[in-house]
């Protein structure tokens, strides 16, 4: 018998996290090949043609990682047609003919199904090491956000073109090779010195642009042709709330999580959203109070909570004057749309902000 | 001797260029067909505005593109500022009308809306996804209909009872537009109906949630369609001001943002004698497979474009060397 070969999808740079979570429950990873748009070409091959893309980018890294021998795909779910789609990309892989194991860790927000689904993951682990597994995994991933938030904000000033990307090229590196908390403790702590240390142009009181949407489109710069790091270019601090681990938080406390939102998106949204439509409310709202130049707002053509949460964005923009750029991304993979909103929307912000300087 | 600013506009389907001297005058402008030609469109441009020119005290200091052809002829120009048609609209049209507060355009491919308060763009929207409701769809539905895409309006304006079109969506609008034609609804009435679809579809998708305040102005090659600025003034309710050179407004934008700019240099119309050759290539350094577009001036590698990292530029560089 083969060897068990565990893959998951990809999003952004998490899959470092997600390859130290199996290898520590004791099973052997496949991380699934890099992004391409070859995934995507396969993805949407085998996709219903309307559903919402991080499906199709999903199904992408599953084939892909599936030809190259993995047998056990990991897979969670959310508040929306993401809940379905461990089951139907299950469905479509087996019409294709692949045999592998799914595991849906979301199908409940359980600890003892969590449990139960690691188990499936590696036969035979601990609950103990499943802790631990999980504990580290997660630990790794908020290096990855921490790291990457500091990014955001002061890459589009950096004095010498490329300094960051060599600073977290090498803690990408490393935060691989990490096997112990302190190590990665360590390592989060002196890629964030060396990033401060790093020379910067940047004014008093630059540009500030909150990106909010859907969380796959969000998190995956494929997917979202860069939008962070194109805004940043523009001379933008870019700031994102949502990540990976705030989604895990979220997902287990989900009642007082949403009670708290609709406290902050008060009186534009009286029932939650869905998903992450609540939040992209509760947060333009709130930037928009502390100042911020302007919000992106992102979502997958078609996302049903982002589109509920778009006309009231649009209200708040047209009431407040508070400028809201709105992409909708589906499998095109032309660049040059994009590129003109967000240059055309970066000119704007400036512009404003030297009006009201001048006034 | 007055400095001037040479400003060219490559769209998809028109190509418009003016010189705006340093005190505001537009001591030349031109306006031709690109032709899915880009380069060429620029050279004819070229050669009737350094006709204008040749008579004046002016000389061309800097130059600025934009359009969706901004970074080819920007690099073929050696232009000092490559910028983006929303912002030179922008700028184009507050010279001319200070007091703007919304400024609608749509195009052969795309259509936008320009929010204004006090003389700063305050928001902007632009059509995603898909090119419903611009000019292309209306000079396809135009042939369909066998009329001369110029005596649209004409028609619309002969009607008294516009029929209702979905405007949703091109191809709803088409089998809507298919159906009408054959239980048979006069054109007139078809041809009324098919641009009051297209402001609602504007209105709705592009203009959505938007504060749409008088004085409005439109632009684009669909502001030429009077049947297309008589709906827009009914479903608005307010008056919308056509420019008799609003087609230039993207060109005079951005040789006023040449102008700002403070950068100059040397800029000779000789440039239309070399010669340019546009290449494509598929990259193949990875699975991406970029496509690299790539151009050369009188066989020299100039500039390229549309690779995601730095091998596909390196690449259709040491090509073209060899070539």
């Amino acid at each position: 018998m083969s060897e068990r070969l565990v893959t998951f999808p990809h999003m952004g740079e998490y899959w470092i996290a997600f390859e130290t979570l199996v290898l520590e429950l004791g099973a052997t990873p496949l991380v699934p090949p890099r992004m391409t748009k070859h995934t995507l070409e396969v993805g949407a091959r085998h996709s219903p043609e309307f559903v919402c893309v991080p499906f199709k980018y999903n199904l992408g890294n599953f084939i892909e990682a599936l030809d190259a021998g993995a047998s056990v795909i990991g897979q969670a779910g959310g508040g929306c047609r993401f809940g379905y789609y461990a089951e139907v990309q299950e469905a479509i892989l087996r019409d294709l003919g692949y045999e592998f194991e799914m595991v849906n860790l979301t199908s409940s927000w359980s600890v003892g199904e969590f449990i139960a689904d690691f188990k499936r993951i590696a036969p035979g682990v601990s609950t103990l090491r499943i802790a631990r597994a999980f504990a580290i995994a997660y630990r790794k991933a908020k290096a990855l956000e921490a790291v990457d938030d500091r990014v955001r904000k002061n890459v589009g000033f950096e004095s010498e073109r490329g300094a960051h990307d060599r600073v977290v090229g090498r803690f990408h590196r490393e935060l691989r090779a990490a096997g112990a908390f302190r190590d990665v403790a360590r390592l989060e702590e002196r890629t964030l010195a060396e990033l401060a240390a790093l020379p910067l142009a940047k004014p008093e009181r630059p540009l500030r642009v909150g990106v909010v949407g859907e969380l796959y489109i969000l998190m995956e710069p494929f997917a979202n042709h860069s939008i962070e790091r194109r805004l940043a270019e523009h001379g933008v601090e870019v700031h994102r709330f949502v990540t990976l681990t705030k989604l895990i938080e979220h997902g287990i406390r989900h009642r007082p999580h949403v009670r708290a939102l609709l406290g902050e998106a008060d009186p534009w949204v009286k029932y939650h959203l869905g998903a992450d439509g609540t939040e992209s409310v509760a947060m333009t709202w709130k930037l928009m109070q502390e100042g911020f130049d302007g919000m992106a707002h992102l979502k997958p053509f078609g996302c049903m909570p982002e589109v509920s949460a778009m006309s009231v964005l649009q209200r708040i923009s047209r009431e407040h004057t508070f400028p809201v750029l709105f992409v909708s991304y589906d499998a095109q993979t032309a660049e040059t749309g994009i590129r003109t909103r967000i240059e055309a929307f970066a000119d704007m912000l400036v512009m404003r902000a030297r009006g009201r300087n001048s006034a | 001797m007055r400095k001037g600013y040479l400003g060219v506009d490559i769209g998809s389907i028109s190509t418009k260029a003016v010189v705006v001297a340093e005190d505001g005058d537009i001591v030349a402008s031109a306006y031709l067909w690109t032709e899915g030609n880009p380069i060429g469109a620029v050279k004819r441009v070229l050669s009737e505005i350094e006709g204008q020119v040749a008579g004046t005290d002016v000389r061309v200091v800097a130059v600025g593109t934009t359009g969706s052809a901004r970074e080819l002829i920007g690099s073929v120009l050696g232009a000092q500022v490559v910028k983006n048609e929303i912002t030179a609209h922008a700028m184009g049209t507050l010279s001319m009308h200070p007091d703007v507060r919304t400024i609608f355009e749509i195009g052969g491919q795309d259509s936008k809306i320009i929010v204004l308060r006090d003389g700063v763009p305050v928001d902007y929207a632009m059509n995603t996804l898909c090119a419903a409701g611009t000019g292309s769809f209306l000079s396809s539905q135009a042939r369909r209909l066998g009329i001369p895409v110029e005596e649209f309006g004409d028609y619309a304006l002969r009607s008294t009872r516009p029929t209702k079109i979905a405007g949703r969506c091109t191809v709803f609008a088409e089998s809507d537009l298919v159906h009408k034609a054959q239980i048979g609804y006069a054109i007139e009435d078809i041809v009324a109906g098919l641009c009051n679809a297209i402001v609602n579809n504007y209105l709705n998708n592009v203009g959505k949630g938007k504060e749409i305040e008088p004085p409005i102005v439109f632009q684009g090659g669909v502001s030429k369609n009077v049947g297309v600025v008589e709906a827009f003034k009914r479903l608005t309710g307010h008056d919308v001001i056509v420019d008799e050179v609003g087609h230039l407004m993207g060109a005079v934008g951005i040789a006023l943002l040449a102008k700002s700019s403070g950068l100059e240099g040397d800029f000779d119309f000789a440039v239309r004698e070399f010669e340019f050759q546009t290449m494509g290539d598929e990259c193949g350094g990875c699975a991406n497979n970029c496509e690299v577009v790539y151009v050369l001036r009188d066989g020299e590698f100039l500039d390229g474009w549309g690779a995601r990292c730095g091998t596909g530029i390196e690449r259709a560089r040491t090509a073209s060397a060899g070539r």
